[in-house]
Formats: structure tokens, sequence, C-alpha cells
């Protein structure tokens, strides 16, 4: 059995010796190294371009817009974005020029003389400014994409509710911070172009390089190098600098290489979407939510990108794992002069979890309830319905998350025990000698929809397959990248189990596009429930032709296919490894392909935006524990406790290890990480300036893993890449509430900003 | 376009001397790197010559000299770390130098690193200003001894000419009876820069202060003595309407700036709650006693 155990990870043994190739690792032959040259305006225009007389230029290969072949554009969703500004400048750090030098210190100098004059307007750098529409920089109002979902009666419900509570709630951007930046190598040929990088998602590349010179499918060729983690800042991105980097191969037909600092990379590379989230919820006096009304806003940046996917999934988590007859949720994308935001992980739904989270703990306040027990009172069970029209059939694990949190935090008695050791606020201003530490116990409770929104599976129709190589053992052709979460090791148990060998006989082919077929991106947490579903389904067709040509070959009705072996009843007929060597020497190969089709109970509209918005969702809760020193307002997160239920763990140290790694990506978005601009620019685009969590920072986290099989994922798995950065931000500003008395709408929780909440509290109470 | 880089590596410290009166201006001592890889690394380094002293050991180690310590500028923050002299005379600099980046750094960045880099927000200088320490500085004209409270002459800037360097720092020993206090408050637990850095001793006499020397970084353009505030609380009984009043002063002597790391309010704010935090261990070291 494979499916369950914590084998060794495939790519484990060459990354640790260092033995794994990352792009950076690669020198080819007449190699150039390319550099992009930026706007250093946020909004504005072009006025002129000047290399200086006295450089030489002969040795440096210079590409412009004028160099793209097909239209000026990177293909994603709009065709709005330009590869390379032609004449207007749209935000900080866009890309204008693109040159290549042999050696870096070339290429540097020569960046040195390239002087470019603009004509600089005003920007739109706010969500508020956006909306008020000063300045028009997108359609006629700044708006990219609405959506609007509807359920029942919501002036009704306001005229049933006995409080009505409101809240606003503001989330800002998030870098990714993989380790390894952004990069990528081009490789030019007679018609036709070799791609090789960090990414997520080849065939997204693909597409836009056959786009940009007009090739097929053939002649572009794009190959995932060892990637240093994603966290979906390499979904969208990859495909921007490898067209940039093909442009310049094409334009010196020599290999071109592009690789970005980290200061290039934060300054340039999409973000996670900041918004400003509204609700206005109506409640009955015993916790009852009878209306909800939720207006959310994200900030798309400059160009379109992924933006509207983005929002979709905001909308639809918008209410969280609750329950309401009554629900209106307007969202608005709009537009600014900054960098265009995108993937990362959670994808909308970490923004909307703070929200409707902290509105749970606001609306217990006014009640004067427990926010435990307001939440059990309107969480969503099996048979209930969500905000979309859904109802519930299946592997819904939102009681037993939440009860297994709250039992091995241990979360009634610590929340019983911080309210009576501090009654009111108390800090350096007003008792110097008394204790400085304040200790506080918070919760929250969250879902994540598992694969795409909507119809988005059935339309991608995800391929994968498994051919038999010549010593008979089963090799997986996909194109779900490895980006440091397990995909290699997940399929490879996946088609241990279903052909009943041991897993090191699975070999995983490399993602290259000329030999593995488009299995979709790798995002949305639908690797292992999707992708994984698909090489199931893949290796049970090997299966069923090797028991058929086994079973004609022996003459033998009934064979069964058992560890490894063939058999008839408890006789064994012959190996695996030998029948299957067998079969490929008699026809030829062995290659079986699948593709994923949604189960059949779901069912999705996409013009009234209700129906099944995912096939099943994955569940959270989170306790969070903290420390708030008084005299500095930093904030220790002493213990995190999360539940989550995955459906069934393939893999339970990778799964625990999604959950730790996300849990902590969460623990910065909630404390520490936040962008300082300055007209347009991040300035604080370094490692040293951009906070992320250290080790030091990581609270103790305990893990408990629930397993609600779902039917139609490989073995009863459903997602767990992004249901654990929705909890941690919540749960630690509730916490934070409790401790200090001060409650945050806004995260980051830095100290500056827990001081100003702490000081208002301090002069409220005075008046 | 950049000039290749030039290393000179001497094994002493007249070979230092040499090269530094040589080409004196043109060339930028480097010592464990850590502070100048960073501004290289960011295209931020000017100089391409080089005069790297880390192989020269008569800069290291740590030595007794009676009422102070020498610590040679090479000294490592592992080294001041582990050191059983520096954990009984000058326990603020162990805790300083353990909050320094994290163990990588502590292994290469020297103290004499962190002195003349001169950055307001260096963590090893409030200790350094608090304990009244000299520089010993040294050239081929001969050394001599400067107060580290008269260092520094602006931002970034010391009474340092071309040709010297640092070559020790006399720490005089903490007393007996005397309390010192480190808190870094940084950016988060590792690799933070930070927001307010202090380091303070003081003697008590009973109930009063006897003496007191508080040394604060990252409030200010270069590290300082919070001289007024000391003023005040010398010879005073420690009461907590004291502590209040020294919190207000330190608050409105520091001149702090808003910055991309934090604000002037929190800065001012914290560093008034910083002191009372030691203020009030004293206050319980006594109750306690
Ligand atoms: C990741 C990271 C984290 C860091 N964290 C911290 C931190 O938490 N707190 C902190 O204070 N600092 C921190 N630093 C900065 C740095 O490590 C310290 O300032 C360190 O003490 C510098 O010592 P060094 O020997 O490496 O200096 P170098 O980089 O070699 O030199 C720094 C400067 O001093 C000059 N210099 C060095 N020695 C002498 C000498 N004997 N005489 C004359 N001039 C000399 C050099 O010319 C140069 O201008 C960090 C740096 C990094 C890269």
């Amino acid at each position: 059995m494979a499916v369950g155990k914590n084998i060794l990870r495939k790519d484990g043994y060459e990354k640790l010796t260092g033995a794994a190739r990352y792009v950076d690792d690669v020198t080819l032959e007449g190699m150039l190294y390319g550099k992009t040259i930026r706007s250093r305006i946020a909004r504005g225009r072009i006025k002129s371009i000047a290399y200086d007389a006295a450089f030489d230029w002969s040795q440096i290969v210079i590409a412009d817009y004028r160099d793209i072949p097909g239209k000026n554009y990177v293909a994603l969703i709009e065709d709005d974005q330009p590869l390379l500004a032609e004449n207007e400048i749209r935000h900080y750090a866009e890309p204008i020029l693109l040159i290549a030098a042999a050696n870096k210190d070339l290429l540097e100098a020569a960046a040195h003389h390239i002087h470019i004059e603009y004509e600089q307007w005003s920007p739109v750098l706010s969500i508020e400014d956006a909306l008020a529409c000063r300045e028009i920089i997108y359609g006629t109002d700044n708006i990219f994409k609405r959506f609007l979902i509807g359920r029942g009666d919501v002036e009704e419900g306001f005229a049933q509710a006995e409080r009505i509570i409101e809240g606003e709630y503001r989330v800002p951007h998030q870098e990714q911070l993989y380790i390894e930046p952004q990069g990528m190598i081009a490789i030019p040929g007679n018609e036709a172009m070799t791609l090789m990088g960090s990414m997520q998602c080849p065939y997204y590349i693909h597409k836009a390089i056959k786009q940009l010179f007009h090739l097929n499918d053939e002649q572009v060729v794009v190959i995932q190098m060892t990637t240093g983690g994603g966290f979906g800042g390499k979904e969208e991105y990859p495909s921007v600098i490898a067209a940039h980097a093909a442009l310049l191969a094409h334009k010196a037909q020599r290999p071109v290489k592009l690789i970005y600092d980290r200061a290039e990379d934060i300054a340039a590379t999409p973000k996670r979407h900041p918004g400003v989230i509204r609700h206005r919820t109506g409640v009955r006096r015993d916790g009852r939510m009878v209306a909800s009304e939720i207006d959310l806003v994200f900030d798309g940046g400059a160009y379109v990108t992924l933006t509207p996917v983005v929002l979709s999934r905001g909308v639809i988590h918008a209410l969280g794992p609750y329950a309401c007859d009554n629900v209106r949720i307007q969202a608005r994308a709009i537009a600014t002069n900054t960098p265009p935001n995108g993937a990362f992980r959670g994808f909308g739904a970490p923004q909307v979890a703070f929200a409707y989270e902290m509105q749970m703990e606001k609306i217990a306040a006014e009640l004067g309830m427990d926010s435990l027990e307001l939440r059990r009172i309107n969480m969503l069970r099996e048979g209930d319905t969500t905000a979309t029209g859904q109802t519930l059939i299946w592997s819904v694990g939102s009681e037993e998350v939440l009860n297994e949190a709250v039992e091995r935090a241990n979360y009634q008695a610590q929340r019983l025990a911080f309210s009576q050791s501090h009654s009111s606020i108390q800090t350096s201003t007003t008792n110097h000698v008394e204790a400085h530490k304040r200790r506080g116990i918070g919760l929250s409770f969250f879902l994540h929809g598992a694969g795409f929104t909507g119809s988005g599976e059935a339309k991608m129709k995800a391929q994968a397959g498994i051919e038999i190589m010549a010593n008979g053992h089963p090799r997986v052709l996909s194109g779900s990248t490895e980006i440091g979460q397990g995909t290699r090791t997940i399929f490879s148990q996946i088609v241990a189990e279903e052909l009943s060998l041991d897993f090191s006989a699975v070999e995983i082919e490399e993602p290259d596009t000329s030999r593995v077929p488009d299995s979709g991106p790798t995002v949305a947490s639908r690797t292992c429930m999707v992708v994984g579903r698909v090489v199931q389904m893949a290796a049970r067709e090997v299966k069923a032709k090797l028991l058929h040509f086994v079973a004609e070959r022996f003459a033998a009705p009934e064979v069964e296919l058992r560890e490894g072996k063939f058999m008839v009843a408890e006789k064994a007929l012959a190996d695996f490894q030998e029948m299957a060597c067998e079969y490929v020497n008699l026809f030829g190969e062995l290659r079986c392909f699948a593709h994923y089709a949604s189960p059949p109970e779901i069912e999705w509209n996409e013009e009234t935006y209700s129906g099944d918005a995912y096939p099943v969702y994955s569940w959270g809760a989170e306790v969070a524990e903290v420390e708030v020193d008084m005299d500095t307002y930093e904030v220790t997160v002493v213990r995190l406790t999360t539940a989550q239920d995955i459906g069934r763990a393939i893999h339970p140290l990778l799964a625990a290890g999604q959950i730790e790694g996300g849990t902590l990506q969460a623990v910065g978005y909630g404390l520490l990480e936040e962008l300082v601009w300055d007209q347009g620019r991040i300035i604080n685009n370094r490692l040293t300036n951009y906070i992320i969590p250290t080790a030091l920072d990581a609270p103790d986290m305990e893990t408990i893993i629930v397993e609600k099989a779902y039917p139609h994922g490989p073995f009863g798995a459903k997602g767990v890449g992004e249901l654990p950065i929705n909890g941690a931000a919540p749960a630690i500003a509730a916490a934070v509430f409790q401790a200090t008395g001060a409650f945050l709408s806004e995260i980051p929780i830095t100290p500056e900003r827990l001081q100003a909440a702490i000081e208002k509290v301090t002069t409220d109470e005075h008046r | 376009m950049r000039q290749t880089p030039t290393v000179q590596s001497p094994l002493t410290l007249n070979e230092i001397y040499a090269a530094l009166a040589e080409c004196a201006g043109d060339l930028k001592i480097i010592a464990g790197g850590t502070d100048l890889m960073v501004l290289a690394n960011a295209h931020q380094l000017e100089a391409s010559n080089f005069l790297d002293i880390w192989r020269v050991d008569e800069l290291r180690g740590i030595s007794d000299e009676g009422d102070a310590l020498r610590i040679g500028a090479l000294t490592t923050y592992t080294q001041l770390i582990r050191a059983p002299l520096i954990q009984q005379f000058i326990p603020a600099l162990v805790a300083a130098s353990r909050t320094i980046g994290a163990v990588q750094i502590q292994n290469r960045g020297t103290l004499g690193g962190n002195i003349v880099n001169a950055s307001p927000a260096g963590d090893s200088l409030p200790v350094l200003a608090a304990y009244d320490a000299a520089l010993e500085i040294g050239s081929q004209r001969g050394t001599r001894r400067v107060a580290f409270n008269e260092f520094y002459t602006g931002y970034r800037r010391t009474v340092l000419a071309a040709d010297e360097l640092v070559i020790a720092a006399r720490v005089p020993k903490v007393k007996a009876g005397e309390r010192d206090f480190f808190c870094k408050v940084g950016t988060r637990r590792a690799q933070a820069i930070s927001k307010i850095v202090m380091s303070a001793k003081a003697q008590m006499n009973a109930a009063s202060i006897a003496s007191i020397q508080i040394g604060i970084g990252s409030v200010a353009p270069t590290v300082m003595r919070a001289t007024q505030t000391e003023a005040l609380l010398v010879g005073a009984t420690l009461t907590p309407d004291l502590i209040e009043q020294a919190r207000q002063m330190i608050a409105n002597e520091v001149t702090p700036i808003t910055d991309l790391r934090s604000t002037e309010h929190y800065r001012r704010s914290v560093t008034g709650n910083v002191l009372t935090k030691f203020l009030r261990q004293i206050i319980e070291g006594a109750e306690a006693r």
C-alpha cells in the first residue's frame, strides 16, 4: 500500500544533495544575458528614448515593441497588457526595452547609457481614488470586473433582524516570496522556440509563445526546470518573462537567459490583491444571521491579467462557511497605476476570510455572545446551502474541524482564563508597573473550494497519461509541475496504489510540452484532486488492458492484480513487470490517457453566478494564542492549533507540510508583510525590508488532519494547497482583540498599527 | 563599466598601516564583509580597491585589563557570545550580539565593522555608548584613544581619518551591584534591523539612583546617550512618578524620523516604554531582594 504512507519524496535526494538543476545553473554555448529596462514613473507617456552615442552598442542586442512579430500583448484573459510599452506607461517598473549582452557587467553598463524621458500624468494609486474616478485609467469607470451574488430577499432579511452590524475590513498586498526568483532561458531555432525555466504552468507559456511568433504546437517547446517555489507567483508571470527572453533570443539568434534579482522581482511581478471589504449583517438576538450584504473591492493593478478569476473566487467565498438565507454580495475589481496583482495561494479567499471572520468577532462582541457559539449557530453543515445556492452533499468536515481545533487547543478554558485576567485595557500610559505582557486566544473557521471555480474544470478537461517503459515500469505523463508541494511523490503513490506496485517503480516524466499532455495549470489546489484523479483513471486503464492481456495469455478468466503479481485465486501467474514488458514487446507500446470529467451531480450557472461553485470544499479551523508586549506592541504568536479537512491525505507528512507552510505564510500576512510605496514605486523591495516570518517568528504549531473522503477524488483526496492560508490572520486578530481590547480591522497588525488602535481604545475609554 | 576589483590581504597590523598610508582614501577596509557585501549586491558599493584585514590576528581577542576589557576590532559576535569575560563583565553585549542577524552573520560580522559602518541602527553601539567605551585607533602616525561617545560626528560620519583603522574597543566592566540592560525592538525576531535599540546601566543606592547611563540607537542620526533623562534620574528616588516623568522626557529627547521601518510616533513612545521596562526591572529586582 502506498497511499497514506509517508514515503520519501521523489525529488528529495537531488534537492538535498544540490544535484537538482535550477534555471540559473544552466549555461549554454553562445548564451547572452538579458535585462529589462523598466519605467520609472507610475503613469504618463514616453517622450523620448536616447542611447549615449559614446557607448559601444555593437555588442548589445536591443529589442523594443517594434520587434514583436505578432500583437503586442500578453495572452491571458484580456489583451490589454503590452509585452513592452509603446508609448503610454501605466505602472512603475513597466517593461519598455529589453537588452542582452555576453556578460552581465557589459549589460549593466549599457543600461546606464539609456535615457528615457517621460511626460508624467497624475496616477491613480488607491482603491478610493479609482472609485472616485478623478482620473479614468480603464474603461469608463476604472472597473475591470463586477460580480453579483444574490439569494433570498435581503431587504426582507434586514427587516427581520434585531441587530444590524456593520464592519469595514482592509487587507494588504502580499508578495509570494518564492526563494528562487523568476527566471527563463529562451533558445531560438529554425521556426522554433524552446523555453526552459522556473514555472508552474508550462502550457500557459506554450500558448503565449505560439501566439507571439505564430508558431504551432510542435514548434514551441516549454520545459520546467527544478522550481524553487511558486505560491501562485509563477502561474501567469512566467509567460511575460518567457516572451521577453524569446524576443531577445529571436533577435540575437542566440540563447538568452533572463533572471530577475530579488529587487526586480519584488518591484515588478504580481502580488496578492489588496482589498476593502464591507459587511452589513442582520442578526437575531440569538445570533442567527438573517441577512448579509457584502461589498468587496479588489485592486487589480494596471492590467486585467487574472483579476476576474481572483475576484470570482473572492466573491464566492465572501460569506465564508456560514449559512444565510438572504444574501447580496457585490464584487468589483478596479484599476490602479500599480504593477498588476495576480495569483497567490488562496486566490481571493484569504482576503475575504479575514473580513468574514472579523465580522463574526464583531457580531459576537456586539451581541455580548461567545463567538464560538455564534459560529456554531450559523455554520454550514452537510445538507446546507451556500450563498450561491450549492447544497453540500458530500465530504463536509466542518463540525469535525471546529471541534478538533477547539478541543486540542483547550480553547474555551483558555479563553475564559485570559478574559478573567484582564477586564480592561492597561498600557504603560495608565500604569507602568503592571504586568506588561497580555495573553489572548482567538479562533477562525474557514473553507476553501477545491479545483477551478464554476465550469473551469469542465472546460479544461485536464489530461494525463501513463506509459509503460521498456523495463515494464509505469511512467506518469502530466503537465502538472513539482514546485515543492510534492506532485511527483503523490502521483507515484496514486499509480503505485492503483497498480499494486511499489512506489519506487513509478517514474514521473519531466514536464516538457513535447512529452506530456496539458493537465491544466498547477494552481487552485487542483493537482492532487483533479489531475491525481486523471492519473488514477489512466492507471486503471493500463491495469484493465494488462488484465485482459494476461487473461488471454494464460487462458484464465478470473485474473487479479495483487502486490505486483497477476493472480488467479491464490496462484501467481506472472509479475506485473514481466507482463508489462511482454505487452510492450508485442504491441510496440502501452500508453493510456484519460481526461477529467466533472462529477455529474455538479451544475454551475455562469450567467446567474449560482449553483455548484466547486465540486467540493476543504474545511479548516484554527486557534491562535498570542502574547502582546504592551511596551512595544509586538505580538508573539505562542501557539497555533489547526484542524483541516482535506479528504484523504495521500501523503500525510507532505499534507502537514502544506498546512504548516501555508499557516506560517498567513502569520506573515496577518502580522508582518506590507509593501511601502512612494508614488507607485515599491520602496521595500528587498529581503531586508519586506518582512516575512523567520524560523524564530514561527509559533509552535499543532496540525490535525481530518479526512472526510471525497468520492470523486483519488482515494478520497481533495485540495490542501490553499486552504491553510485562510486561517491564521483572523485567528491572530481575534486573539489580539481579546488580549488588548483593540479590534483590528486592518492587517498586518504591525506594532505601529496596534499602538494606534490601543491608543484609540484608551482615549475612547477616557472620554 | 566597473573596474575589476583589487584585494590586498595583509597579515600584520604594520602592513595594514603601510597600505593605508600609501593609498589612503582609495582603499576600502573589508573585515567580515557583512555590511559591504549588501551594498555590493545592491550596486551601491563604489569602491574597487579592498584591504582585507581578516587575516590579521592582532586585531582579534578579548583581554582583561583590570577595570576594563579590551576587545579586538575583528572579534565576531559568536566570539563575544561565547566569551566568559564578556558574559561576566559586559552582559548587555552578549544580549546585543545574540540579536544580530542570525547565526551566519554572528559568525562573520565583527564589532569593528559595526562601529565603523556607523549605522544609527547598529545593535552593539548602544552598549558601547552606555558603557562609556573608548576606541583605540591606529595608523602609521601612531595610535590614539577616542571616547566612543565622541566617535560619531554626524549621520554615518566618524572622526576616523582616511589612513586610520579601529584596532580595539576598551569597555569598562560592569561594577558590583550595577544592573545592565539591553532591548532591541526590531521588525521581527531575527534578521531584523532595529526600530529602537537601547542599552543602559544603573547603580542604585538604596531606593535612589546613584548613576545611570542610557544608550539608544535608531532614534537619531547617530547612536546617542540620553543625557537629559540621565540627569533627571541621577540622585532621584525611583518611584512610579519618576518613571513616568523619565518616560515622557526620553520620548522628547530622542529625534527619530518616520521611514520605511517605523514611524516617529512609535519610536518616541516606545523608547519611553522600553526605558520603563528597565526601570521596572530595577524596582522588581529590589523588591525581590
Ligand atoms: C543578513 C544581515 C543581517 C544583519 N543583521 C544585523 C543586526 O541585526 N544588527 C546589526 O547591528 N547589524 C546587522 N548587520 C550588519 C553587519 O553584519 C554588522 O554591522 C557587522 O558588525 C559588520 O561587520 P563586518 O566585519 O562584516 O563589516 P564589513 O562589512 O567588513 O565593514 C563594514 C564597514 O566598516 C569598515 N570597517 C570594518 N572594520 C573596520 C576597522 N577595524 N577599522 C576601520 N574600518 C573598518 C569597512 O570599511 C566598512 O565600511 C546585518 C547584516 C546582514 C548581511
